[in-house]
């Protein structure tokens, strides 16, 4: 519970997600959506990860160590000799996400229904000392005892005694009718 | 003030009684202002003979792609096998898993169409040695 509260304040407080707390198949979390922090080069050809645009216009890796130039080399050859990794390591080369982890859900909605809720609540603190502080003393004229009378003084002077507020006083049994 | 919107509203009931072309037939998917309208074989023939071109590039294969994913279609399996083929071309086995994932998601919610196209795609699968998402795990999260 303590640990929540803290990753929603640092949530609000600072950019960058909390690993410990992202979902189970999130992939290189101190990057979020194949952005880098800080400016990007638009001028460049970008990386995406979009559900409508499969194929961006760079992979995702560029800069190839020895082992994944290797790989690509093998790529060139028949497919069939790939092994299973070899296959997946050459997806995630040129890929961050797969479509399924692009679906999935972030839990960000818990960030912004806590937020509300704390800023919500921030708002009712403020409401109540200002309840407190700020408001000048209650008005006499909402007493029940001056507004009886104000009541009786309402009546005595017929306040619109056809079809409103008089006229629904029976003035013969002193009552309401 | 007055008079002048009822100016204006006038002049704007005439441009309404203009006959507007086009978009009279009843079964016209698309309302062109002129010309055929084009099948779906042709649709299909056009986009086959797009990625059989022997000495497709890398942007034509990727251009290609994310416009028929744009499209509110999911491709015939023939697409994208001439699709599939472009990338062994290519030497980009990435992009092959991609396009069949892409054409999963495409297919929304209706789940048989996505087997069905693996089922048709098969030959062209094993024949290019193309593993599906789901038979590297990829498919889950």
């Amino acid at each position: 519970m303590l640990r929540l509260t803290a990753a929603r304040g640092g949530r609000l407080l600072a950019r960058r997600p909390m690993a410990a707390l992202t979902p189970v198949c999130s992939r290189a979390s101190s990057h979020s959506d194949g952005e880098v922090s800080g400016s990007v080069d638009m001028s460049r050809p970008l990386y995406w990860n979009r559900l409508d645009t499969p194929l961006p216009d760079k992979a995702f890796k560029d800069v190839l160590n020895a082992e994944d130039t290797a790989l690509k080399q093998k790529e060139k050859g028949p497919w069939g000799q790939l092994s299973k990794e070899e296959k997946i390591a050459i997806y995630r080369l040129a890929f961050q996400r797969t479509y399924p982890e692009m679906k999935q859900s972030t839990g960000e909605w818990k960030t912004v229904v806590g937020g509300i809720f704390i800023f919500l609540g921030l708002t009712g603190l403020v409401v109540i000392w200002q309840s407190l502080y700020v408001y000048p003393p209650r008005p006499r004229t909402f007493d029940d005892e001056w507004q009886a009378r104000q009541l009786q003084r309402m009546l005595d002077m017929r306040v619109n005694p056809v079809e409103g507020f008089s006229a629904k006083w029976d003035y013969e049994k002193g009552q309401w009718k | 003030m007055f008079r002048a919107a009822v100016r204006l509203s006038v002049s704007g009931v005439r441009s309404l009684t203009r006959v507007q072309p086009g978009c009279q037939g009843a079964l016209a998917a698309r309302c062109y202002s002129h010309g055929k309208e084009e099948t779906d074989e042709e649709f299909d023939a056009r986009w086959v003979t797009y990625f059989n071109k022997p000495d497709i590039d890398a942007w034509e294969l990727r251009k290609g792609m994310n416009t028929l994913i744009g499209y509110d279609l999911v491709p015939e399996p023939k697409i994208l096998d001439a699709a599939l083929r472009a990338c062994r071309r290519l030497d980009d086995l990435a992009s092959a898993i991609r396009i069949l994932e892409a054409v999963k998601d495409k297919s929304g919610p209706h789940k048989a169409i996505y087997p069905y196209l693996v089922q048709e795609l098969r030959p062209t699968l094993d024949e290019l040695g193309i593993s599906t998402p789901e038979e590297l795990g990829i498919d889950k999260c």
